[in-house]
């Protein structure tokens, strides 16, 4: 059974804003391509931006089965495609002998047989009959090894299984991979995917998504908000606040009763936006009552 | 029409730098194909989608989009069949190479403002050139000759047998080991592999962690104090970066340049020539604050990852106002695996810790360098065969 693709650029803005989720053109018209021409795409950007809720909305909108890798260093074959049941083997083996069955060639191939293997979320995301959307999440955070081994699912959606043979896709998964950009991925994984870069938003789509993801707040209040958070990018800071820092923050508000904006709310709050000391010394050293005075400057506050 | 147009363009990217081979021609292709010729930001979103690889290209790519596709604002359906079709090569529209190609590849930041005061500091720069160091900014060529026969046969031979500076590492990947010592364990795919293979045996296969090499990140010092070295010390990162190992090379003075991927040239000469013409601040004043700002901020996060380590190359001569070397430096010394200090400016034994850059980044150093006399690679490879020396009997 294939699924039901958007025809069009706004379709898919449609598709996804049905399910909470605020995408620009751009990234809009990435995806749409990658659906198209079935292409895994690459997203990176800075932490919180977005690129994992992207996958998960997209399989929820679509309504298919969300496969998720989660990278790390060492990680393996075992642990993300593939891994024989070597205690069902012994199984096998130990029952052979008991029958004496002397047949080798027969228990061999009885050995390996499709049975016997366990199934990890890569090979799941090939034999799935509707298409799943197959996420594999901060690929930079796996050593380079890694990214060789998906070279053959992400190009051919195909897995070959030394002892067994080659797995073709039944319906191709929907690939996205991303990134924090902590390792330069390789060239020849790049060159097999689309690329995008997810940014942070411009002030009023992040309006936007805050509203829709922490409700409860004062209009005024989301745009004391955002345009706080959206001065403070331009600081030299060492991690700049993403959205999710952006939505957190709003909650983090909404939960204090706070109406609006205030250096004591401000300060008594800033481990929800930075999460490095350093940062938040120098917000608290002055930079703070500096923004402020900003958005009184604008009449926001 | 529109084919042709795609694959001029293609060209011209390709002539300024990006790696586009004709599998993301076909692909650009099929990409307007599906998005259709009615909006240009579409086609703008999809050419980029397709045929750029990393975030840095997208300021390339725009300006060539914007030179390459100018619209005739008449009929918006018609645009693409109205554009001139080009002859030949396209010199008319390649982008200028070098500057767009130098600012795609570094990092996004506006360039810093020339000091104006250039000029007026001539006289003084000029009575030792060896031994000056200042932070004014002088932009200009490092000029070096090609290697003799000799030369390169001896850098080859200490590339590849010099000790490195840096420690292997225990990596969380396995690799197959004779036994279950050092933290090994049982391999049970292989063992019962060999099982099927040899019946009537049980011989049980064991991994072990693999111990590698960490990825290294070399911080070059080129400014005007380190002149006579800088040739000599690019010969050896070259030699490492040809070594099968992973290197990262960024060089500063008064700005800093990433020239790893010019270093991956196969031959020294032009890996050298190519990072001449990368870099624009040879021989000029030292900022190693700020560089060390600008590299944690911006570098730290995408090439210290996975265990790296960092071979700082510099005498430690700071002239940056701002100071801050000593926060800089604890910080480059938390985010790396190890840091280690090569210092080539000791030319006699009683050093002592009298700079104050040299005294802010001694107590942030794993492992500490000093080269004396550093006149050719041999006396290099002195150093690095010399035991270890712990940062801290130096500052007392």
């Amino acid at each position: 059974m294939s699924l039901q693709l958007p025809a069009s650029v706004d379709a898919v803005i449609e598709l996804l804003a049905a399910e909470n989720y605020v995408c620009d053109r751009q990234l809009a018209t990435a995806l749409f391509l990658s659906l198209k021409l079935a292409r895994p795409l690459f997203l990176e950007g800075a932490p919180g931006v977005g690129k994992t809720e992207l996958a998960k909305t997209l399989a929820r909108a679509l309504n298919t089965q969300l496969l998720r890798v989660q990278c790390y260093e060492g990680l393996d074959v075992a642990q993300t495609a593939y891994e024989w049941n070597v205690a069902r083997q012994m199984i096998e083996i130990r029952l052979a002998e008991a029958a004496h069955e002397v047949d080798r060639a027969e228990l061999a191939r009885n050995l390996y047989a499709r049975s016997m293997l366990i199934e990890r979320p890569l090979l799941q995301a090939l034999t799935q009959t509707r298409s799943p959307v197959l996420l594999i999440d901060e690929l930079d955070r796996a050593d380079e090894p890694f990214d060789a081994f998906l070279l053959e699912v992400l190009a051919e959606n195909q897995l070959t299984i030394p002892e067994f043979g080659t797995v073709v896709a039944t319906a191709p998964p929907i690939t996205l991979i991303t990134s924090n950009r902590t390792r330069e991925i390789h060239d020849a994984l790049r060159r097999r995917c689309l690329y995008h870069w997810v940014g942070y938003p411009s002030v009023e789509r992040e309006l936007d998504i805050v509203r829709l993801k922490a409700p409860g707040a004062s209009d005024r209040l989301y745009r004391q908000v955002v345009e706080f958070v959206q001065r403070m990018r331009t600081l030299d800071l060492f991690k700049s606040p993403g959205v999710a820092e952006t939505i957190d923050w709003t909650n983090a508000l909404v939960a204090l009763n706070s109406l609006q904006l205030d250096p004591a709310s401000v300060q008594d709050t800033l481990g929800v936006l930075l999460k490095h000391q350093d940062d938040i010394a120098r917000m608290q050293g002055g930079d703070t009552v500096k923004l402020l005075d900003e958005l009184r400057a604008k009449a926001l506050l | 029409m529109i084919a042709q147009n795609i694959v001029h363009f293609a060209r011209v990217l390709r002539n300024a730098g990006l790696g586009l081979g004709p599998d993301r021609v076909l692909a650009a292709l099929a990409a307007v194909e599906q998005v259709g010729l009615q909006r240009r930001d579409d086609v703008h979103a999809a050419l980029s989608a397709v045929m750029l690889e990393r975030h840095e290209q997208q300021t390339l790519f725009d300006a060539a989009f914007d030179t390459f596709w100018r619209d005739p604002k008449l009929l918006e359906q018609m645009m693409y069949a109205l554009l001139p079709k080009i002859s030949g090569r396209g010199e008319k529209h390649r982008p200028p190479r070098a500057n767009r190609l130098a600012e795609a590849l570094a990092a996004p930041r506006a360039p810093e403002p020339p000091n104006p005061a250039n000029n007026t500091a001539k006289d003084e720069l000029h009575f030792d050139t060896h031994f000056t160091f200042s932070e004014r900014e002088r932009l200009q060529r490092a000029d070096f000759d090609s290697m003799t026969t000799a030369e390169f046969e001896l850098a080859k031979k200490l590339a590849e047998e010099l000790p490195l500076p840096i420690e292997p590492v225990r990596r969380r990947r396995h690799e197959a080991a004779s036994n279950a010592r050092h933290g090994g364990r049982l391999d049970l795919r292989a063992t019962m592999q060999r099982m099927t293979r040899q019946p009537h045996t049980l011989q049980p296969l064991y991994t072990r962690p693999r111990e590698e090499t960490p990825a290294l990140v070399v911080l070059l010092d080129i400014s005007g104090s380190m002149e006579r070295y800088s040739r000599l010390l690019l010969h050896y990162v070259h030699g490492l970066t040809r070594r099968a190992l992973k290197v990262h090379t960024l060089t500063f003075g008064t700005r800093l340049t990433n020239i790893t991927r010019c270093l991956q040239t196969r031959d020294p000469d032009v890996a050298l020539k190519l990072a001449d013409e990368q870099v624009q601040d040879w021989k000029g004043g030292t900022r190693i604050a700020s560089a060390l700002h600008e590299f944690n901020r911006l570098w730290a996060r995408r090439l210290l990852g996975g265990n790296a380590a960092v071979l700082l190359i510099t005498d430690g001569l700071d002239r940056d106002e701002q100071g801050g070397l000593d926060a800089e430096a604890a910080r480059l010394q938390r985010m790396a695996h190890q840091l280690v200090w090569l210092n080539p400016l000791l030319r006699y034994d009683g050093f002592e810790a009298r700079a104050s850059g040299v005294r802010a980044l001694l107590p942030h150093v794993d492992r500490f360098l000093p080269v004396h006399n550093l006149a050719s690679l041999a006396d290099l490879g002195a150093a690095l065969r010399a035991p270890a020396r712990r940062p801290s009997t130096t500052l007392n």
